[in-house]
């Protein structure tokens, strides 16, 4: 015990957790974990002249979404609801009208897209269109492909498109290629 | 067992806090990793629109957040949605400057993963967000995110329209 006492004294840490306390609520009361999300889209560069309309895409190959100042959807000509559109969507694409695609399971119909590398959806809104609309169309367009691809991954591989590997992702998206055009928004009402 | 069995051990013994300063020391590196400072006051309001097939942002800091919503202080600014860059309300036109004064920024090397973030506000008007996109496009910031925060199914989402 005497020979103990010799030694140098231990520090006292008492106030160790005090310190780690006060410097703990500070950072919980600082802290802002938004971790932020989103639908990501990638823009057409830039171009003076306006789109050359070029006409070696067939009609039948384009979805045409368009949607108006008052948040209505005219869907290849029809009135369609918000909820109808994804699988406008899903059929349009998955069609294989000419039989090229060899893991479509389309419907065939010779009016619409002939395969889904083909296909192309179109999307144009009016400059008085509300944003979230927006977002929400964009969203159900890019859920048509997810939802294909996800089919596609469950019946190739057997299991979900999030698990699988990014080569066999890739294999999977080169048969669905995600094609969305946007055209320049019109000024009609609001 | 008497002979072992001291005055001492009868009371209720003090809880070890020893270890007490290495759980809070934990908890605090955690938080201080994961804390980022907010350093942007907000100038107009935003309610993110709902989404299902939404991302997440790779790398925080090789984006840029464009916020567009109505002004917090009406009086002053008006109640149409005005374009947020940085700590300052902006206009339409200085999107494409501030996009490359942005970009300039960063690391030469990470440049091709620049993107900016748009945060708008479900009342907002497309006519201003597509006026921003073709600033982007001037700017050659291809890469952009339509800021979103997660719908639970796709019913919630048609509702929320």
């Amino acid at each position: 015990m005497a020979r103990n006492k010799r030694a140098t004294p231990e520090i006292n840490a008492g106030s160790m957790a005090d310190i780690a306390f006060l410097l703990l609520i500070f950072f919980l009361v600082t802290t802002t974990m938004d971790v932020d999300k989103g639908l990501a889209v990638r823009l057409p560069p830039w171009s003076e002249e306006p789109q050359d309309e070029s006409n070696d895409i067939r009609e039948k190959n384009i979805f045409v979404v368009l949607v108006n100042a008052n948040n209505d959807l005219l869907v290849e000509d029809d009135y369609l609801s918000i909820d109808q559109l994804r699988s406008a969507a899903k059929d349009f694409i998955d069609n294989n009208g000419d039989g090229t695609c060899e893991v479509c399971r389309g419907l065939q119909l010779p009016s619409s897209s002939d395969n889904p590398k083909k296909a192309i959806l179109s999307m144009q809104n009016d400059r008085g269109t509300n944003y979230s609309t927006y977002v929400t169309v964009r969203n159900e367009l890019i859920a048509a492909y997810s939802e294909l691809r996800q089919d596609l991954a469950l019946r190739r591989f057997g299991i979900d498109y999030t698990d699988l590997s990014d080569e066999s992702r890739k294999e999977i998206n080169a048969f669905y290629p995600q094609i969305i055009s946007e055209a320049e928004p019109v000024k009609i009402g609001g | 067992m008497s002979k072992f069995s001291s005055k001492k051990s009868k009371e209720i013994p003090a809880v070890n806090t020893a270890s007490l300063p290495d759980i809070v020391f934990m908890l605090l590196f955690f938080f201080m990793v994961t804390t980022t400072m907010r350093d942007l006051e907000m100038l107009v309001g935003v309610l993110k629109p709902k989404a299902t097939e939404i991302q997440k942002i790779e790398r925080k800091d090789l984006t840029t957040y464009i916020y567009v919503g109505t002004p917090n202080n009406t009086e002053s600014y008006g109640s149409e949605p005005r374009v947020q860059l940085d700590d300052q309300l902006g206009l339409v036109s200085d999107v494409q400057a501030f996009v490359i004064l942005k970009r300039e920024e960063i690391n030469e090397k990470e440049r091709p993963k620049f993107m900016v973030s748009i945060k708008a506000d479900v009342n907002v008007k497309m006519g201003l967000i597509s006026d921003i996109k073709q600033e982007l496009r001037k700017a050659q910031a291809l890469k952009v995110m339509y800021s979103s925060s997660p719908a639970s199914s796709a019913e919630d989402l048609y509702r929320s329209m």
